[in-house]
């Protein structure tokens, strides 16, 4: 079999001969690309300079913001503070572990090689919530007591998502199993509270927990107002959780249910070990977008009080010594939940294509 | 042989053994349970609210509000009732959702679109918008609207001014307002038979195309007779319509229609937001047809608009249909961030100054649930009967 | 690729076509047809010439190039050298070209390709409406003699997720008839078929081949290749290896890559 050595007549990349077919292809084409190409050329210079080289990045006084461009002093100024938050300076030690701890078990997630990953991982959603509950309050083994009220700033989104993430996830796993259960009391009882909680925005779970969840409780017995959001936030999110798990185990086809029935075990067990963990495993994107989702949402939280990372950014923003620094806050916080969320999605999105292939082979 | 049958039945298992026993068992033990709790929290709150002296019940409704609304469609003033709040509330909800669902949608649709474009520069600059948009949190993006962009325009004095007639300031967008003066009912009559008409040319033009095969260019002529008699029918009528034209009057605009920053803002960021989401359901959809579907229609002669227009689209949209009444929704649950920026929406309004100001907090968050839970239903109910309706036909 | 080659299709009727067809004109004719996908030299250098009302299967193993030279006919798929004329018209970037061919050339595919949101009817209507102008009694006249043709008149208004496969290839053969082609193009129409819906698809296809219809015929079938093809062409690695009248090419195959790939496929 002779092999062919010719080669496709075009073969050779030419930069004009791209430009005819992907940006010049049709009359339309072409104007569209000179529109859109004027307009990139007009804003993103501009940009580039307020971001870049007009900014002023030196000095510690709003005065030595004299560039026309963007003053990140203000940023770098405050970042102890939208970090942070009230968090006394001489103890942020014990929030810079939690990063730290935060970091190790979570981003080799990202990496597909790394030795021992899913250990590290399952550390993330055993050990280190234990450790940060007794780190970060303090009050035993001799740390010193952190009111909760002098938490904040990035460090605070971090723990309103991640633990409105974790909490749920129990609770929606037996939401998921409570509304495909034979029982209809029990289904009816779980498609009540699940569409309830998802028919109602976050902002008014986020009301009735700061001002009604003081009148639900017997008298004298109150809790603080991060705890009560928390509790809001895990209600709402553990009705979504239980959507994304109740798809996971309808992909689970019949034959599993019934090979799991026919080596006798009983409900509990067949759920345990053979339906959960698959089901579990199909919804990991799932889960993942919930918790972007969340992440973003926790940001509401500064309407009832808290200072999270937005929150303290948009408590600074108005301080009269600095002027006009709104733009800068807010690009750093865009920022910040950029470089999460996407980094994030990209992973989940990583995760779905091999769960794809995975089916087909 | 019947009652042998009976007879042969293997015994019943002791109750505790039997399935449907246990199940009643655990239901019964369940809604006890329930009961209990639901009985504990009200008891614990009709104490609670007895200690604080807060009565129960929905009188306050009727009871004088006392206080301002910067924007409301019905008229209000603060001397009406806490009930018109709510209504006052609703509607700017409902007005800044639709508003925001017209614009996402056709912001969304174009944006999927030109996703798909095989102009290189237009899919890529569309890719960058859907990453960065929907990984920035609303309420960052709702306050950049607001506090750093609509708050830095000049002042009522030093107004954007387009041809003196619409003004921007950072109190608002100030547009001229039509009043309709006698004789502007022939203008509405012929809108009215414009419509009648373009719909009896659309069923001829079918009607000729079943029979003839010819097909007419219904769009086209339909756009002249719905642009050209109204505009006919006006200048017949003498021209029976008045601007007002907003004018600075002391320091600030009177006169026109004014689009609040509040509005502006949180409309603004709703549509970009969700446009975002849109724009990947409907990339997504276009992209759920297969090849062989347009390969097919390709194969049968069908130009690229008719496959797009009777192959593509059709099945898109049963794809597109159900995640974008979804993000319809999610647009509605996310038009209460209004309460951060002050836009006087149901949230703001009612859940927000009316419950501080009566201390009513079980009523008041108990009907702004139940509206948030009846919008809901209502979009579902409308989905579902839609899904009936398109669903592919399989055996 | 050698010169033998180029002889062999320029001067097909005197080695295969049955001396009914020799005065008819041809119909598409392909002059050194190379495509590639990126590098990979897909097609090389194919050389036919179809007369009307010829009937030509095709066949080889998978990967061979069979299906894309068969979707280069209607422009499916695009060829970067040589030419392809079909019914007089030479297959170009010109849009209006490729139109007119495809108005002309049904294709029939491996898996139906049927509009899942149209009824069997509407289905075999779109085209005749939306192209060719005609009337929609007219087209459903047309459309219900055809389906009658193909034995499910009374599945017409049925949705083509409600057929079995079979059915649904049999609607397909009558959607691209409806469109009155001169020519055929079928790819793998049984492949994707459970075994006892092979035969309702020949038989449609028989039928067909003796009305006269012009036919291009991609299929492993060989028993149909040798009820009704004229010709039976052999391809492997993108090259044209064999072109012979069937009684021919079953019982004395020349190229030693024919005979194996006969070895195989009629051994089972």
């Amino acid at each position: 079999m002779a092999e062919s050595t010719m080669k496709p007549p075009k073969k050779a990349f030419h930069p004009i001969a791209w430009m005819r077919e992907h940006l010049f292809s049709t009359w339309y084409n072409s104007l569209l690309t000179v529109l859109v190409g004027y307009l990139l050329v007009t804003s993103v210079g501009p940009l580039v300079s307020w971001v870049f080289l007009d900014a002023n990045f030196r000095g510690s006084e709003p005065s030595d913001c004299t560039g026309a461009g963007a003053c990140w002093l203000f940023v770098s100024q405050r970042l102890n503070f939208f970090i942070y938050g009230f968090y006394p300076d001489e103890l942020q030690w014990r929030v810079d572990v939690m990063f730290i701890l935060l970091a190790v078990a979570f981003v080799p997630q990202f990496i597909e090689r790394f030795p021992g990953r899913k250990w590290l991982g399952l550390f993330g959603i055993t050990g280190l919530p234990v450790i940060g509950y007794f780190l970060i309050p303090g009050g035993l083994f001799g740390l010193e007591t952190v009111e909760s009220t002098k938490w904040g700033g990035l460090m605070l989104t971090l723990i309103l998502a991640y633990i409105g993430i974790l909490a749920s996830l129990p609770i929606g796993i037996l939401l998921a199993l409570g509304r495909r259960s034979d029982m209809p009391i029990i289904r009816g009882l779980c498609v009540v509270f699940i569409e309830v909680w998802r028919a109602v925005p976050l902002i008014t779970v986020l009301f009735m927990a700061s001002v009604m969840l003081p009148l639900f409780l017997p008298e004298g017995m109150n809790f603080e107002k991060l705890l009560r959001a928390l509790i809001g936030i895990t209600l709402w999110q553990s009705a979504y959780m239980a959507e994304v798990i109740r798809g996971g185990l309808q992909a689970i086809p019949r034959g599993q249910y019934e090979a799991a029935d026919a080596l006798g075990l009983g409900y509990w067990k067949k759920m345990g070990l053979i339906i959960l963990p698959q089901a579990l495993k199909l919804v990991i994107p799932g889960i993942v977008n919930t918790f972007i989702a969340l992440f973003k949402d926790t940001t509401l939280v500064l309407i009832i009080g808290l200072f999270d990372v937005l929150g303290t950014v948009q408590s600074t923003v108005t301080d009269p010594a600095w002027q006009n620094v709104a733009v800068e806050g807010y690009v750093f916080v865009a920022f910040c939940f950029w470089v999460f969320c996407f980094g994030i999605s990209r992973y989940s999105q990583n995760l779905e294509r091999k769960l794809d292939t995975g089916h087909k082979t | 042989m019947k009652k042998q049958t009976i007879d042969s039945r293997p015994a019943g298992p002791k109750p505790w053994y039997d399935p449907r026993v246990r199940s009643l068992f655990f239901q019964a033990v369940v809604i006890a349970f329930v009961f209990w709790g639901g009985w504990t929290l009200v008891d614990n709150t009709l104490s609670n609210m007895e200690s604080r002296g807060i009565s129960t019940g929905f009188g306050f409704l009727d009871e004088s509000a006392g206080f301002a609304i910067i924007m409301s469609l019905v008229p209000y003033d603060a001397t009406m009732s806490y009930g018109r709040t709510f209504w006052v509330g609703l509607t700017n909800t409902l007005l800044v959702s639709a508003m925001g669902v017209v614009a996402a949608t056709i912001l969304g649709f174009l944006i999927g679109v030109a996703r798909l474009s095989n102009n290189w520069l237009v899919a890529k600059i569309s890719l960058v918008y859907i990453e960065v948009i929907r990984n920035i949190p609303l309420l960052l993006q709702i306050f950049f609207w607001y506090f750093a962009v609509l708050s830095n325009l000049p002042s009522p004095r030093q107004s954007v001014d387009v041809g003196g007639t619409v003004f921007l300031n950072n109190r608002g967008l100030y547009l001229p307002e039509p009043l309709t003066q006698d004789g502007f009912g022939l203008v509405w009559g012929a809108i009215i038979v414009a419509i009648v008409a373009v719909v009896g040319l659309k069923r001829w033009a079918k009607r000729r195309q079943l029979a003839t095969g010819e097909i007419f260019p219904t769009f086209r002529v339909g756009l002249a007779i719905v642009v050209l008699l109204p505009v006919l029918a006006y200048f017949v009528a003498g021209q029976p319509l008045v601007w007002d034209i907003p004018a600075l009057k002391g320091f600030n605009f009177g006169g026109g229609i004014t689009l609040i920053p509040e509005l502006a803002a949180l409309w603004i960021a709703l549509s970009l937001y969700t446009a975002s989401f849109i724009a990947e359901i409907v990339r997504s959809g276009i992209l759920s047809v297969s090849k062989g579907q347009t390969e097919a229609a390709h194969a049968l002669g069908l130009p690229n608009g008719l496959t797009l227009r009777l192959v593509v689209i059709p099945q898109a949209m049963r794809v597109i249909i159900p995640p974008l009444t979804s993000q319809y929704l999610n647009l509605v649950k996310n038009s209460s961030l209004a309460t951060a920026i002050g836009y006087p929406d149901l949230v703001a309004v009612f859940m927000g100054t009316t419950l501080n100001q009566t201390g009513q907090a079980v009523e008041v968050v108990a009907i702004t649930m139940a509206v948030y839970l009846t919008i809901s239903l209502l979009i579902s109910l409308f989905m579902n009967i839609y899904n009936r309706a398109v669903a592919i036909k399989e055996r | 690729m050698g010169n033998s080659m180029t002889e062999q299709t320029q001067t097909p009727e005197t080695q295969s076509a049955p001396s009914s067809q020799e005065d008819k004109p041809d119909i598409i004719r392909v002059e050194q047809m190379h495509k590639w996908y990126g590098d990979f030299h897909v097609l090389k250098d194919l050389n036919l010439t179809v007369k009307q009302g010829e009937r030509i299967v095709i066949c080889g193993p998978s990967g061979s190039g069979k299906s894309t030279f068969i979707r280069c006919i209607n422009r499916l798929e695009e060829h970067q050298q040589g030419k392809i004329i079909v019914d007089d018209v030479e297959l170009t970037d010109d849009v209006r070209h490729i139109d007119t061919v495809r108005r002309e050339v049904g294709m029939v595919f491996q898996h139906f390709n049927l509009f899942p949101h149209l009824t069997v009817l509407e289905n075999c209507c779109l085209s005749p409406i939306w192209v060719r102008k005609i009337p929609r009694k007219e087209a459903e006249a047309t459309a219900m003699e055809y389906l009658e043709r193909v034995k499910i008149p009374d599945q017409a208004n049925k949705y083509p997720g409600q057929l079995s496969g079979g059915q649904q290839q049999r609607v397909a053969i009558a959607r691209a008839l409806c469109m009155k082609p001169k020519i055929m193009l079928f790819d793998e129409p049984t492949s994707a078929l459970d075994p006892e819906m092979i035969k309702e698809v020949l038989d449609v296809m028989i039928e067909l081949a003796g009305s006269g219809m012009t036919m291009l015929c991609v299929t492993h079938e060989m028993g149909f290749a040798k009820t009704v093809a004229d010709r039976v062409i052999f391809m492997d690695g993108g090259e044209i290896v064999e072109e012979a009248p069937p009684h021919e090419f079953f019982s004395h195959p020349k190229e030693p890559r024919t005979q194996k790939f006969l070895q195989q496929i009629l051994q089972h």
